[in-house]
């Protein structure tokens, strides 16, 4: 999909090349992630590929055409593009912000409307709140949805994002992450993808290019970069805590237990306690009609408890809880955050998708073993 | 009191100098305006360009007007062509500069996107860049206006016509009441002026 073929770039009144004679693909479908440190040549390598920068040497190909064939203009409009600044137009509405590029291609105006709202939707906008907003009235979180809406807006097959989740604070960030995440599951776009954060690039590549001084240092999954750094400055670059980075790549839907026992409110402690005993668990999952989680019991104030009372009356409210897309890193500092030995994953509908206890976790590791 | 019956007596001449003020004015600043936002534009994609262009704009700015208008008299001969061309060469240092300064001061992350999504030139020059620097050249067109009502004064002196007409006609029949006249006309011409294009900058700046 995208291909670079010992691609060089010197820039006027420079000695030292910024690029030095790289090559490497991007699969269809795939996020590589450019990664390294500032002034690597990551960012000159990006802009390259829609010809905002002219390589010096070398060629690029995308969807197998010569780039430096294709009129620049037109290869932009079908290559998304988000950069860390967004970039937001601040004359026009948040719609004629999305708009532009099926405006420059010159789709009809009720086709454009409808695919701002289809977009506005898309990236968890109300169209009826944000349409005719300006971007200063936004947070930088929204702003940068709508930066990777209009990027989307004319529905290119590539996109190419340059820190784009670079400006929010890091809370933000992460929520931003996982939504686009899910939805490149749906898109499924070929993306190239520029960070200095080595933990962004673990967590949004399928694959990770590491580049130092123009050069590529590795190209490979975000697994094999941890688990076989291919040389010290690898290891320098994703640092000491390579094991705890490793569980950023699990989601933890993935691996959460499914098969514990959930029980109901009314459920009776006698009853819950027979639960409870096939399995080494140290909570129980109180869940409603509906299957969604609404606390939970633990183990030791049910064995301690007689009588008849039901399970809602020792019943604790959910604390420690993931979301399915959460990694692995993130139920880990959601149970040492909550001081709990477990994290129970739900799904987007809210419903019990299962639980990772901390035991569990340090099974998966070993499993998983460097 | 002779003031206010000059006024009175004189309300109708009063009113035509007013309105050929008003309208040298207006043409002049209109083709400034053509001609530096232009200017003001043109050395945004030459930079080479910029230095010597508001060298120059500078330059005229330090020619004392009824200098200019002698300098210019041999080539638009007396009357109001002079009149208007010394007006346009007033107005052209604060449109050009801050026709340059609003689209150089354009945040280079909207320039770059816009550059990304694949927008054309002419297009980002059309939709982008003049509308967001635009409260910047209204700015500098503002400073332009106020300051040439002023010296639409003076080009009364060689036949332009104007409001100047009194001042010229009170100071050479020593008559302190017309050259009043005329001031305090002048003077209530810019400072209207001033507020009308104040009001449409509020409105572009939102």
């Amino acid at each position: 999909m995208i291909k670079l073929e010992g691609v060089t770039k010197i820039f006027p009144r420079q000695k030292v090349p910024a690029v030095k004679n790289l090559s490497m693909e991007v699969a269809e479908g795939e996020i590589c992630v450019l990664v390294g440190p500032s002034g690597c040549g990551k960012t000159t390598t990006m802009k390259m590929i829609n010809r905002l920068i002219e390589p010096t040497e070398g060629k690029i190909y995308v969807n197998g055409r010569d780039v430096a064939e294709v009129d620049p203009i037109k290869l932009r409009q079908n290559i998304g593009y988000v950069i860390q600044e967004i970039g937001l137009f601040p004359h026009m509405t948040i719609a004629e912000n999305i708009a532009t590029v099926p405006r420059e291609k010159g789709w009809p105006e009720d086709k454009i409307q409808e695919r701002v709202d289809v977009l506005l939707e898309l990236v968890g906008l109300d169209p009826e709140v944000y349409r005719n907003r300006k971007p200063a009235d936004l947070s930088g979180g929204q702003r940068q949805r709508v930066g990777v809406a209009r990027a989307l807006a004319a529905d290119p097959p590539i996109l190419l994002m340059d820190e784009p989740f670079g400006a929010v604070d890091p809370i933000t960030r992460a929520h931003l992450q996982n939504e686009f995440l899910s939805l490149q599951k749906k898109m499924k776009k070929t993306i190239m993808f520029v960070t200095h954060d080595i933990d962004e690039a673990i967590k949004m590549g399928d694959k990770i290019a590491v580049m130092r001084a123009g050069e590529l240092v590795q190209y490979d999954t975000p697994d094999r970069i941890l688990s076989a750094p291919a040389d010290d400055f690898v290891v320098a670059l994703v640092g000491h805590n390579r094991a705890l980075k490793r569980l950023n790549l699990v989601k933890a839907g993935d691996v959460a237990r499914k098969d514990v026992p959930v029980a109901k409110g009314t459920c009776s402690l006698e009853e819950a306690k027979k639960l409870l005993q096939a399995d080494n668990l140290p909570v129980i999952v109180i869940v409603d009609g509906l299957n969604r989680p609404r606390g939970v019991a633990y183990k030791e104030e049910l064995l301690r408890r007689n009588g008849q009372a039901h399970l809602q009356e020792i019943m604790t409210p959910l604390e420690s809880v993931a979301d399915e897309d959460a990694t692995l890193y993130d139920a880990l500092s959601t149970m040492l955050n909550y001081g709990e030995r477990y994290v129970v994953v739900m799904n987007h509908n809210k419903e019990f998708q299962g639980i990772i206890t901390f035991g569990y976790l340090l099974e998966l590791m070993k499993e998983n073993g460097s | 009191m002779s003031f206010w019956f000059l006024v009175v007596s004189r309300w109708q001449s009063i009113l035509e100098s007013t309105w050929e003020h008003i309208l040298i004015v207006a043409v002049a600043v209109c083709v400034a305006v053509v001609l530096g936002v232009g200017l003001g534009v043109m050395i945004t994609y030459w930079r080479s360009l910029a230095g010597p262009v508001l060298y120059f704009c500078q330059v005229v700015m330090t020619i004392p007007s009824l200098a200019m208008l002698g300098l210019l008299l041999p080539v638009f001969g007396i009357g109001y062509k002079t009149g208007v061309a010394t007006l346009i060469l007033y107005s052209l240092l604060p449109i050009v500069r801050n026709t340059y300064a609003g689209i150089e001061g354009i945040e280079p992350a909207i320039i770059e996107a816009a550059k990304g999504m694949g927008m054309r030139e002419i297009t980002i020059l059309r939709r982008i860049k003049l509308p967001l620097a635009w409260p910047v050249i209204l700015a500098g067109i503002r400073t332009a206006v106020v300051m040439i009502v002023g010296i639409a004064a003076i080009a009364s002196y060689i036949g332009a016509g104007g409001l100047g007409e009194f001042i010229f006609r009170g100071i050479s029949q020593w008559n302190l009441q017309l050259v009043l006249v005329g001031a305090v006309c002048v003077s209530i011409l810019a400072v209207l002026a001033d507020g009308l294009l104040k009001r449409v900058e509020g409105r572009t700046r939102r």
